[in-house]
């Protein structure tokens, strides 16, 4: 094998170092190994590639993948395509952030450490709440780790979630909660598409209450009113999101009463990469701060009495009380906590307020167009960017046919709610066009 | 002594986000408008965040004089002890930025992401043979997730013998996750002293295990830079009494090719994509936390599961004695594609050939530094060795004050005051990709602080001097916490 570049040692140097260490070879650094611990036979992977060929194999890869401006995809569902401007693009690849470590060493550290102070800062204002950590690994484990809080101030013993949470972040709250005795009950969804508060009367004894706004169904939740019911309990009220774009067009958790507000923040500026990384954001009232999982950026000077920023309230956190801590985050999801600042910051109070706008008007477009050819849309719920349409049975050709038209008609429900048959998501954001939705229409109604 | 990269130069001062643009102003480019404006119910219609508005100009000045702030690999040698701080290729960045993988949808049908389908399970395939296990969950977003999901196949595996434990045994040389992820199992951390040579005896496991204790977790190396050479022994004792062994893999960059794994007797293991497997840190996330672990383990992984069906690859949930899920798609398959860019980059002997060079850059600054400062085990180190300031005490100079001195040297100070077994601890590792000339330099600057340390504490107790911000008053941002403006 040709030198690998991205190891410098010639065998000259290493000869060197190998004599300053008083070592006669590479395998005598591993001798005092005991040999019974030792691999005897060579790794089993393939041959290491040239850049070339890599680059290749990986093209290969890449295009078999269904994705736009090949595939017109109207599907969110807790993963949002939205134009990334390319000034977010380029400047998140400066390497002094992508190749930085946790900021530990504050003096060596000042820009993520300022950047992530303002994404707690915008992320706060975002959500109409006090504080806001600076971010976890995405939505799922933020809202199960938002009920462990919950449950940490309550003191209480069971949560409620409402059915109409994404049911993969449930499934997530599911498997951190098993190995507790923690009780999770679920609380059914209305016929409007919001969540039924009514078996909320028989729980005096919730630590925490999730619901998700807009939620799964694309509907958003009267949270006014469900603070309001849980006025007279102890239970916190977390309010879970997946399309935060959607509080640029109505009232946040915040000014609606949420104790947590938590939730994916992909849809910020972040590809969706199949999933993951995402951004868990997470934000909860002053009076919880010390209570809240993850890292935090405070403010501070420093010895000239110039302003600068720290990691701070570490206390809770794992590396100092160890078993003891909040949670067992080590790191923040700080590169993409980084995009979603840079994402708000491009767009201001004023741009975000019109994206919102403008998602919302061209899913209200699609909507009324296929309410128009005589679909059901059986949520009668105010939506942002998301809405279930339920199409005649037997619609699972129609929507087979639609694939090989590059066209990838929403989610099918059925799988996650079984009572949903021939029900799907569909979502529109800014990237889809009215000349996209009514080629869909089209191709659907023939 | 050649001249150091460190230096002061013209860094800019920068206000925050909020204290720059005006009312009007944009970065964003909106698309054409081809719709009527909607109307919004009432009830519910919100007056949109208070973000400042900024031009793209004011926008690209504020974040690039930011970055200027940060120190980062790719400025200089980054010698954080247990973090593997290794250069970052840049072709792993093209390959997770193909539009075939960056703007793919988790939910695709099948058929229409194979591509995304197939890196997956062979990346699952080559971290199982790197690491001698039999199977491996790509699911968890990070390193502490990956812990967590092993303490969750620990509980399941247990419940499933009809055994639940209340106990888990954890050295004194662990990181502070690991009793962090294993009580939000219910498991109660009891502390195994490490001994004199500085790894675990048979004989503290032997007393300290019993049927009621899950298992072990166990840092092979650890946080010493020791390969724990007892850990077959640990090991029988463990399941001896039922227990099972957890293999955390930070420090898995010493010994690609070297070790197996699963030979050593553990049972479950996790993996830092972005420290072994050269992903980058993005000033603290997104990782990647892989999972392997042995056969009895694999019916407990979580799901989906990447299956391979007559050369279709399909994701399967029909794995009944699963744990759930933990992430809620397959994992951070963005970092995922880096490390298998990496991977197939480095080939088998590339790999083999990094984690020899990383031990031995380390073994090289081990030999040049003791006598200048105090080696507590002075025994051969893997990728990472363990310094403490007992030769400055004298001085009245501490870790703090030398590594804050470092940073005027132009290098990242290495990781201080852990382990928390070595009082004022310094722990350094180079990683591989530091050449020699680096390594001398960062060795000799060293050793100038030493002197400096001897001569003129003063120069340390105010270091740094040529950063951005000199040190910051930590305390009283705790005492009075200002988290937003």
């Amino acid at each position: 094998m040709t030198s690998m570049r991205y190891l410098p040692h010639t065998p000259e140097e290493i000869a060197a170092m190998l004599k300053a260490v008083e070592i006669d070879s590479l395998e005598g650094l591993f001798a005092h190994i005991p040999e019974d611990c030792r691999r005897k036979e060579a790794l089993n992977i393939p041959e290491h590639l040239t850049e070339w060929e890599l680059n290749d194999h990986m093209d290969e890869l890449a295009g078999s993948m269904a994705v736009s401006p090949e595939y017109k995809v109207f599907m969110g569902a807790g993963s949002y395509e939205h134009y990334v401007p390319s000034v977010v693009s380029f400047l998140l690849g400066r390497s002094e952030f992508v190749t930085a470590y946790t900021p530990y060493q504050p003096e060596l550290s000042q820009g993520t450490l300022q950047a992530i102070y303002e994404y707690q800062t915008l992320t706060s204002r975002l959500l109409g709440m006090e504080v806001a950590n600076a971010s976890q690994w995405d939505g799922a484990s933020s809202l199960a780790e938002a009920m462990l809080m919950a449950i940490r101030i309550s003191r209480k013993k069971a949560v409620a979630v409402s059915r109409a949470v994404h049911p993969l972040y449930r499934r997530v709250l599911e498997t951190y909660f098993e190995p507790t005795d923690f009780e999770i009950r679920e609380l059914p969804y209305l016929s409007d598409g919001t969540t039924d508060l009514s078996p909320l009367k028989d729980m005096d004894d919730l630590g925490g209450l999730a619901v998700q706004s807009p939620n799964f169904l694309g509907c958003m939740e009267n949270l006014e009113d469900i603070a309001q019911t849980l006025q007279n309990q102890k239970a916190l009220l977390v309010v879970g999101f997946s399309e935060p774009l959607a509080y640029g067009l109505y009232k946040n958790p915040g000014q609606c009463g949420a104790d947590i507000a938590c939730g994916e923040g992909q849809s910020l500026g972040i590809p969706r990469s199949f999933g993951g990384p995402g951004l868990g954001m997470f934000a909860t009232k002053m009076k919880y701060v010390r209570n809240m999982p993850g890292r935090l950026v405070g403010q501070t000077v420093d010895l000239d009495g110039k302003r600068g920023h720290v990691l701070t309230l570490s206390t809770r956190e794992q590396h100092i009380r160890r078993e003891k801590a909040t949670s067992n985050i080590c790191t923040n999801n700080s590169l993409c906590a980084l995009a979603a600042v840079m994402y708000m910051a491009t767009l201001g109070g004023s741009g975000f307020k019109e994206l919102a706008q403008l998602n919302y008007d061209r899913s209200e477009y699609l909507k009324n167009v296929l309410a128009r050819a005589g679909f059901k849309l059986p949520f009668s719920q105010a939506t942002f960017n998301e809405f279930v349409v339920e199409f005649p049975a037997g619609f699972k050709k129609t929507y087979q046919r639609l694939l090989q038209k590059k066209m990838i008609a929403g989610l099918p429900l059925v799988g996650f709610y079984p009572e949903l048959k021939d029900h799907y998501l569909l979502c529109v954001t800014e990237t889809i066009t009215k000349a996209d939705m009514d080629a869909l229409v089209q191709e659907i109604k023939k | 002594m050649k001249e150091t990269a460190g230096t002061t130069g013209l860094m800019f001062n920068e206000p925050l986000l909020w204290e720059k643009g005006k009312k009007g102003r944009t970065a964003f480019s909106l698309p054409r408008r081809d719709v009527k404006q909607q109307p919004v119910d009432e009830n519910l219609k919100g007056s949109g965040p208070d973000f400042p508005d900024l031009s793209e100009v004011d926008i690209v000045r504020h974040y690039i004089r930011l970055s200027q702030w940060n120190f980062s690999v790719d400025s200089g040698m980054y010698p954080l002890g247990s973090c593997t701080m290794k250069y970052n290729p840049k072709t792993n960045e093209r390959q997770a930025a193909q539009p075939g993988f960056a703007l793919a949808h988790p939910l695709l049908p099948e058929p229409l992401s194979q591509g995304v389908l197939k890196l997956m399970s062979e990346m699952e395939q080559y971290l199982t043979e790197i690491t001698g296990m039999d199977a491996t969950t790509l699911q968890p977003a990070a390193g502490a997730q990956g812990e967590l999901t092993g303490m969750l196949l620990f509980y399941a595996y247990h419940k499933s013998k009809g055994k639940p434990c209340s106990k888990i045994l954890v050295p004194d040389t662990a990181h502070g996750t690991n009793p962090a992820s294993a009580s939000l199992c219910g498991y109660r951390s009891v502390l195994v002293k490490s001994n004199d040579r500085g790894v675990l005896s048979p004989q503290a496991v032997d007393e300290a295990m019993d049927e009621d204790t899950a298992g072990i977790m166990v840092t092979n190396p650890n946080t010493l830079g020791l390969f724990e050479e007892n850990i077959k022994a640990v090991a029988d004792i463990v399941h001896a009494k039922g227990g099972l062994v957890y293999g955390d893999g930070a420090n898995m960059n010493a010994v690609m090719g070297i070790a197996n794994m699963g030979d050593l007797g553990i049972d479950v293991l996790h993996l830092n994509l972005h420290k072994t497997f050269s992903s980058p840190h993005g000033g603290g996330g997104p990782g990647s936390g892989p999972v392997c672990v042995r056969k009895h383990l694999e019916p407990f992984l979580p799901v989906p599961r990447v299956v391979n069906k007559n050369g279709k690859y399909e994701l399967a949930e029909n794995f009944s004695d699963s744990i759930g899920k933990v992430h809620a798609f397959y994992g951070n398959v963005g970092v995922i594609i880096r490390a298998y860019s990496y991977i197939l980059s480095m080939g088998p002997e590339g790999l083999k050939k990094a984690s020899q060079l990383a031990v031995l850059n380390a073994a090289y600054i081990k030999e040049n530094l003791k006598g200048t400062f105090h080696l507590p085990y002075d025994r051969p180190c893997m990728h990472e060795c363990v310094f403490s300031d007992k030769l400055q005490e004298p001085y009245k100079v501490t870790t703090l004050d030398m590594v804050k001195r470092l940073m005027d040297y132009g290098f990242h100070p290495p990781t201080i005051y852990f382990p928390l077994v070595v009082s004022g601890a310094i722990m350094i590792e180079p990683t591989e990709t530091e050449s020699k000339e680096d390594i001398d330099l960062f060795i000799e600057s060293l050793k100038a602080i030493a002197k400096e340390a001897q001569d003129q504490p003063e120069l340390l107790h105010a270091a740094p001097r040529k950063t951005k911000r000199r040190r910051l008053d930590e305390t009283s941002a705790a005492r009075k916490p200002c988290l937003s403006g």
